[in-house]
């Protein structure tokens, strides 16, 4: 028995090890780099950012790696980029969340993603940033939630060509477009309050760009209103051909349920239904579908819309008699088509919607998420991987294991060098001419002492 | 004295036509390795990459560091690509027996030729720069203007081009049939009595530029994970290459540093010549007007000059042109439906200079191919001097 205790302890001391060992928290205070706990940090990391300022550009290239600010009393960290410095956060990596941040005054993006899958972005306040917001791009599996964004010159909430998004919980106002799901599949945008934007939710295919197509979208229970901000996009931008005082826009997508929000106070119209011709100058792309089809709108509460339209909504109001405003504007081409969809129709000033059918689902209560059960799968490359692809990738373009190709074989280099690993290492660095009848090879002395060790190692024990 | 000096010249001159078959007959073979870079599998070879583990969204092959690549023309045999190794470089396959594929395509200048417009026959300059090869096999879309959909479709435009290598299909096979070699050779890679078709001609050509990979870049051991071979200002550079202010990564996206789109950016052309209306020309869409495939960067170092029109003799001018304002070369009176990623970032030189640092990380040969120091045609093989690393 007197033994038994112990080793019970034993396993309950590892199981309470066992995450320590894994992840770490990193403090960073006022003074310290940002970057420099992420270069420290390794898979599972937490770096908590304390209270203080910080001017530095910093980028994740690692997995599962948290950012995550810490809030004392109301005093929050706080990422400044002068107006000089580029993008606050760059990220690539998987499994990657930020929060609880301040991000302000960058000439980019306070947090641009380039295709880490299941990525976090929640409770950050980004003002003043510049371009876009929050922008993640080429991800799958992401959820932005509880952010608030202003002051942002194209969308503060941009998705980019992404899968399985949700995007719920924000404040976006005082921007150009609130929040742009833009050549991106399932995305779920719910809950949030877009007001003061000049348009508020938009739903794009945006032509020329390489993933072509957004469908299955739904924007619930949002709150759009008074999007009525002049244009401040800057010249060329997509977004700065939106005109004014629109809720909501989708302009190619297809499959879009629009619910249970309130849309009201948005000055030209409620929502836009339109084809690719709605953004004009900027070069065609055969690949991209211009229509909008299947359009899905269940209960919304829309009222006050189109108030003080643009000229070409009020050229459009005189040929319907109307002197209201739109709150449903569908008139240029398909966006006509009875393939969309409406319940309650007649509760809505609406130009375009005759031929629409009516809906036979009621509600979404169904789809809670868009998000992927369990999360996308991410590559997980151990030390191991990464030397065995490092030999692969490099070492065995020249040298095959039992035959001549461009060096002699591995099975030649084994049988000279044995086990010293430390003369490979050494040669890979620094290669000098051994054989006349064979092509020098490249040094690779940028590769680090460790993984040339690891790499001669990995070549002296390869048995293939 | 003539006599005696002429005797033993003809008999040397003799020699050489004599021994010539009995060196091919000994020299011609087809390797069966597939070249570096490349597994056996079924008999074709199959690239094996850094990147193969990654996926890409909607499998586009476009994305960030551990992306998976586009799909790659491959599986073909070692002996195809053999073949078109030695086809590629040999002037036999032009009229006048002067220019092969390897003319402008020169493996000493990143499979470019180092020209604002490369020349063709009889000196004739064309108006746009040769593309590089390497990693063409990705590519979804050949030429400048995107016109040809295949490198067998690409291949055909250069060959048969009365201002390039000027040659006609019947032409091409007939001497190519005549050779003492190549029949024999063509029997190698496809088996049959090595009657020749152009099929194979272009499917070995094909089969060759597919295998011109590089992937093994600094950036590469970076992007999957071996973050210490780049140094600080390099990663710098990276960080304003990826920035949505400098926008690069937009269009030149990784892994294969195209997103194989047309892309209308306004960059000038040679002093005095007219506006190069690009795709437009293909598809008389003017919204295309002056649009032009991205082109990858990788092995950029290598390829200069810059752009369509090689107006760029550097890297440092090729990136300031994005900073110097939207449409800022456009000529007067001409409208182009600018990319709206081209906009004014404001960079600064530093960041220039550090772009230009980057766009080095992303330089690798080391796959490059074994030169033929002599061809089946018993003609001088073009640019295939040797390398060095």
């Amino acid at each position: 028995m007197k033994k038994m205790i112990p080793l019970g302890l034993l396993w309950l001391g590892l199981i309470i090890a066992a995450p320590s060992l894994l992840a770490a928290d990193i403090s960073v205070k006022d003074g310290d780099s940002i970057q420099a706990a992420v270069n420290q940090a390794s898979t599972g990391d937490v770096i908590l950012v304390h209270p203080g300022t910080y001017k530095e550009s910093v980028y994740v290239d690692k997995d599962g790696i948290t950012i995550r600010g810490v809030v004392v009393e109301g005093e929050w960290p706080v990422m400044d980029g002068e107006g000089i410095l580029n993008d606050a956060i760059l990220y690539s990596g998987n499994d990657f969340t930020v929060e609880w941040l301040t991000i302000t005054r960058y000439k980019g993006n306070a947090v641009m993603g380039q295709a880490g899958n299941n990525f976090v972005i929640r409770y950050n306040k980004v003002i003043d940033t510049g371009v876009y917001g929050i922008f993640p791009q080429f991800g799958k599996n992401g959820l932005i939630e509880y952010n608030v964004l202003s002051g942002i010159e194209d969308a503060a909430i941009y998705v980019g060509m992404c899968d399985n998004i949700d995007v719920r919980h924000n404040e976006v106002f005082d921007n150009v477009a609130g929040i742009e799901i833009e050549n991106t599949r399932h995305a779920l945008v719910e809950n949030n309050y877009a007001h003061n934007n000049t348009a508020g939710l938009l739903v794009f295919i945006t032509p020329g760009l390489p993933i072509k197509t957004t469908y299955d979208v739904i924007l619930r229970n949002n709150f759009v209103v008074n999007n009525n901000t002049a244009n401040f996009g800057a010249p060329g931008s997509i977004v700065s051909k939106v005109p004014a005082g629109i809720g909501i826009v989708v302009m190619a997508a297809d499959d879009v349920i629009v619910e249970g929000n309130i849309i009201s106070g948005n000055k030209t119209a409620g929502i836009v239904i339109t084809d690719l011709a709605f953004i004009t100058d900027i070069s065609s792309d055969p690949d991209s579908e211009p229509n909008p089809d299947r359009m899905v709108f269940l209960d919304n509460l829309m009222f006050d819309n189109g108030a003080d339209p643009v000229a070409d909504v009020k050229a459009l109001m005189l040929t319907q008699f109307s002197r209201r405003g739109p709150d449903i504007l569908a008139n240029l081409g398909s966006a006509q088509e009875p393939d969309n969809c409406i319940i309650n129709r007649e509760r809505y000033t609406s130009f375009g919607v005759k031929k629409w059918s009516e809906c036979e689902r009621k509600d979404t209560a169904d789809i809670v998420s868009m998000m992927i059960p369990g999360g996308a799968p991410s590559e997980v490359v151990t030390t191991e991987g990464r030397t065995k692809l490092l030999y692969q990738g490099i070492c065995a373009g020249c040298h095959a294991y039992n035959m001549r190709l461009i060096g002699p074989p591995t099975l030649t280099v084994k049988a000279i060098y044995r086990d010293d690993i430390q003369a490979v290492a050494d040669y890979i660095a620094a290669p000098h001419k051994v054989r006349t009848d064979y092509p020098a090879m490249p040094p690779q002395g940028h590769l680090s002492p460790e993984l040339r060790r690891d790499v001669a190692e990995y070549m002296l024990n390869v048995t293939k | 004295m003539m006599r005696g000096l002429f005797g033993p010249l003809s008999l040397w001159l003799m020699t050489c036509v004599v021994s010539m078959p009995l060196v091919a007959a000994s020299e011609w073979t087809l390797t069966d390795v597939c070249p570096a870079g490349f597994h056996q599998r079924d008999g074709g070879c199959y690239l094996q990459s850094f990147y193969s583990g990654y996926r890409s969204l909607q499998d586009s092959g476009v994305g960030g560091l551990k992306t998976g690549l586009p799909p790659l023309r491959e599986g073909f045999s070692a002996q195809e690509i053999d073949l078109g190794r030695l086809l590629f470089f040999d002037p036999l396959l032009s009229a006048d027996g002067d220019m092969a594929c390897s003319s402008c395509h020169q493996p000493a200048k990143g499979f470019s030729d180092g020209l604002p417009g490369s020349v063709g026959r009889d000196g004739f300059v064309m108006h746009r720069s040769a593309p590089t090869l390497w990693n063409v096999g990705f590519l979804r879309e050949l030429f400048w203007d995107a016109r040809a959909s295949s490198l067998e479709e690409q291949l055909e435009g250069p060959l048969f081009s009365s201002v390039e290598m000027a040659n006609t299909p019947a032409q091409l096979l007939a001497s190519l049939r005549q050779n003492a070699n190549y029949p024999g050779l063509f029997q190698q890679a496809f088996g049959g009595a090595g009657e020749i078709s152009l099929e194979q001609i272009y499917a070995a050509l094909a089969a060759f530029q597919s295998s011109l990979i590089s992937l093994s870049s600094r950036y590469d051991l970076y992007a999957n994970g071996f973050h210490e071979v780049l140094t600080q200002p390099e990663i710098d550079g990276m960080n304003v290459f990826r920035s949505f202010v400098a926008r690069c990564a937009e269009c030149h996206t990784p892994p294969a540093f195209t997103n194989q789109q047309i892309a209308v950016i306004g960059t000038p052309e040679p002093e005095g010549m007219p506006l190069d209306i690009g795709v437009e020309a293909i598809t008389g869409d003017e919204s295309q007007r002056g649009g032009f495939k991205v082109p990858t960067l990788r092995n950029i170092e290598l390829t200069a000059p810059y752009m369509h029109s090689g107006r760029f003799n550097t890297l440092r001018e090729a990136v300031a042109f994005y900073t110097g304002g939207r449409g800022h070369a456009v000529p007067e009176g001409e409208h182009l439906s600018l990319h709206w990623h081209i906009w004014e970032p404001d960079l600064n030189d530093r960041e220039l200079d550090l772009l230009v640092a980057f766009l080095k990380t992303l330089t690798d040969q080391s796959f490059m191919p074994v030169l033929p120091q002599k061809v089946p045609s018993g003609l001088k093989p073009v640019a295939t001097q040797i390398l060095t690393h």
